[in-house]
């Protein structure tokens, strides 16, 4: 039995199940970085016409799962699992989607990873015959999650270099069985990695050793090369945390510099003030969604390693002293032609 | 896994030589600017206080620091404090503006929980501890003040 494992920690997908649809929908500042054009919907202020952050964000995950849904000409009702999570206590921009959304739902938290848990699970639910089209959600909001985890947005305090900016998001993805698109091939689910780190403002170094521990765990159980792959993108290091991963893979043997980048520094421009990029759950979901996607559909990516990254902390956790475990999962895209 | 004492280590050391450093004597230069020019402001309050309506010091003190509070405040419910503090750092912050904006801010934020659980029980969230622990000081300084010098 459990024909499907690879190696110690990676499963692979008989039957790999297709993104037949993805939707990507950001707040006002990721409209202005780099991969605007590669959105589907830039929102104008970060409130969306509700009364409080919170609200805006439920709605952005609201309309980015209806976008999804619309754009696999699926209803609610063919959906088997609704799999989402998001960064508030209690995942509530989740819970209250899946209130409307009325599915099967398991609320998931990966922190800033969630989006590439939900794709791994999703996939073998999906694999396994256990579900026949898996709809997927994930979202985050620089305001609330300021709010939440740091200080009232409007406090005046100097940011450090190594601090991270949380997008204002919602990402989603409808994978189906036997539908056409990039498929998921294989999936490495990661382990709680903790190297000590105690700053919440450089959620990066803290990340990196479960980053770059999953990657490789992945390169060996796959027998795979880093030049295998046309991108493998991790969700949220930044500047800081991506050479850090890049150092730990090149003393474990593996070069990725040629084909490694991060979603975190792909969403924003330097003169943006993100300090040292883009986080939050949203970030790998727009990004992947958004542009990563697109890339593979055009042709220009054949296979892509999406390395979601979260960092597993409470602001009480770290009040109390305590250092921040990291995690990461990662899941493997193939454009359909090249899996055969 | 959680890495041991030796990992840990040498974790940190490869952190360290891949942290981008703070820009200090920027961040301090900037500081000076922005801590300058609020004092310059209350510099000019105090001025218009004491020359134009003829004030005492006594009376022009406390007005002045009124003054600079509500300016403070004004500017936080401006939306503007924020991108001060972002750029002044502890220019910013160090000012009685500063003080008035640690409390503004996190009214404003939490007044969607409503007035009692929200803007009141929140509003002393960020300054609670500076007014603690400056009245402590304030006893402790008066308490050696009574001991060295008597009544």
């Amino acid at each position: 039995m459990a024909q499907k494992r690879l190696g110690k920690e990676t499963v692979f997908l008989a039957n790999p199940p297709a993104i037949v649809a993805t939707a990507a929908i950001v707040g006002p500042m990721e409209g202005k970085g780099p991969l605007a054009e590669y959105f589907d919907v830039v929102e104008e202020d970060t409130l969306l016409g509700e009364k409080t952050w919170e609200k805006a964000e439920i709605k952005m995950l609201q309309e980015a799962t209806d976008l999804a849904l619309k754009k696999a000409e699926l209803k609610t009702g063919d959906i088997d699992f609704f799999l989402a999570g998001d960064l508030l206590n209690q995942i509530i921009a989740a819970n209250f989607v899946a209130r409307k959304i009325s599915r099967p739902y398991l609320g998931l938290y990966g922190a800033c990873s969630t989006m590439a848990e939900a794709l791994g699970l999703g996939a073998m639910l999906i694999d396994g015959g256990f579900a026949r089209q898996v709809l997927i959600g994930t979202s985050s909001h620089h305001d609330t999650a300021e709010r939440q985890f740091r200080y009232p947005t409007e406090f005046g305090v100097q940011r450090p270099p190594t601090s991270t900016w949380t997008v204002t998001g919602a990402g989603a993805v409808v994978l189906a069985e036997g539908g056409h698109g990039p498929l998921v091939t294989h999936v490495t689910i990661g382990k709680v990695v903790d190297m000590d780190q105690k700053d919440p403002n450089d959620m990066g170094s803290a990340m990196a050793p479960a980053a770059a521990e999953t990657i490789w765990q992945h390169l060996q159980d796959t027998g795979r090369r880093p030049s295998d792959y046309d991108l493998i993108v991790t969700g949220d290091l930044g500047r800081v945390g991506k050479p850090i991963t890049d150092v730990l893979l090149k003393k474990a043997g593996y070069d990725l510099t040629p084909v490694y980048n991060d979603c975190g520094i792909m969403i924003y421009d330097t003169n943006q003030d993100a300090h040292s990029g883009g986080s939050g759950t949203a970030c790998s979901a727009v990004v992947f969604g958004g542009y990563i996607l697109r890339q593979i559909l055009s042709g220009r990516y054949r296979r892509v390693l999406l390395v979601g990254t979260g960092a597993l902390y409470s602001p009480t956790s770290a009040q109390q002293g305590e250092s921040i475990p990291g995690i990461a999962h990662a899941v493997a895209v193939e454009a359909a032609d090249v899996v055969d | 896994m959680k890495a041991n004492q030796r990992q840990a280590a040498v974790f940190k050391k490869l952190v360290q030589t891949r942290t981008p450093p703070r820009p200090i004597l920027r961040n301090t230069l900037q500081a000076f600017l922005v801590g300058g020019m609020f004092s310059l402001v209350g510099e000019g309050v105090m001025k218009l206080y004491t020359v134009v309506l003829q004030l005492g010091p006594k009376d022009a003190g406390p007005l002045t620091s009124a003054s600079m509070i509500f300016l403070g405040a004004f500017l936080t419910a401006l939306g503007v404090y924020d991108k001060i503090g972002q750029w002044g750092g502890m220019g910013a912050a160090l000012p009685i503006t500063g003080f008035a904006n640690s409390i503004v801010s996190p009214a404003m934020e939490f007044k969607r929980e409503g007035l009692v659980l929200g803007v009141s029980a929140k509003m002393f969230t960020i300054a609670g501890p500076v007014i603690v622990y400056a009245s402590l000081t304030a006893v402790a300084v008066a308490v050696v003040k009574l001991l060295l010098k008597g009544g």
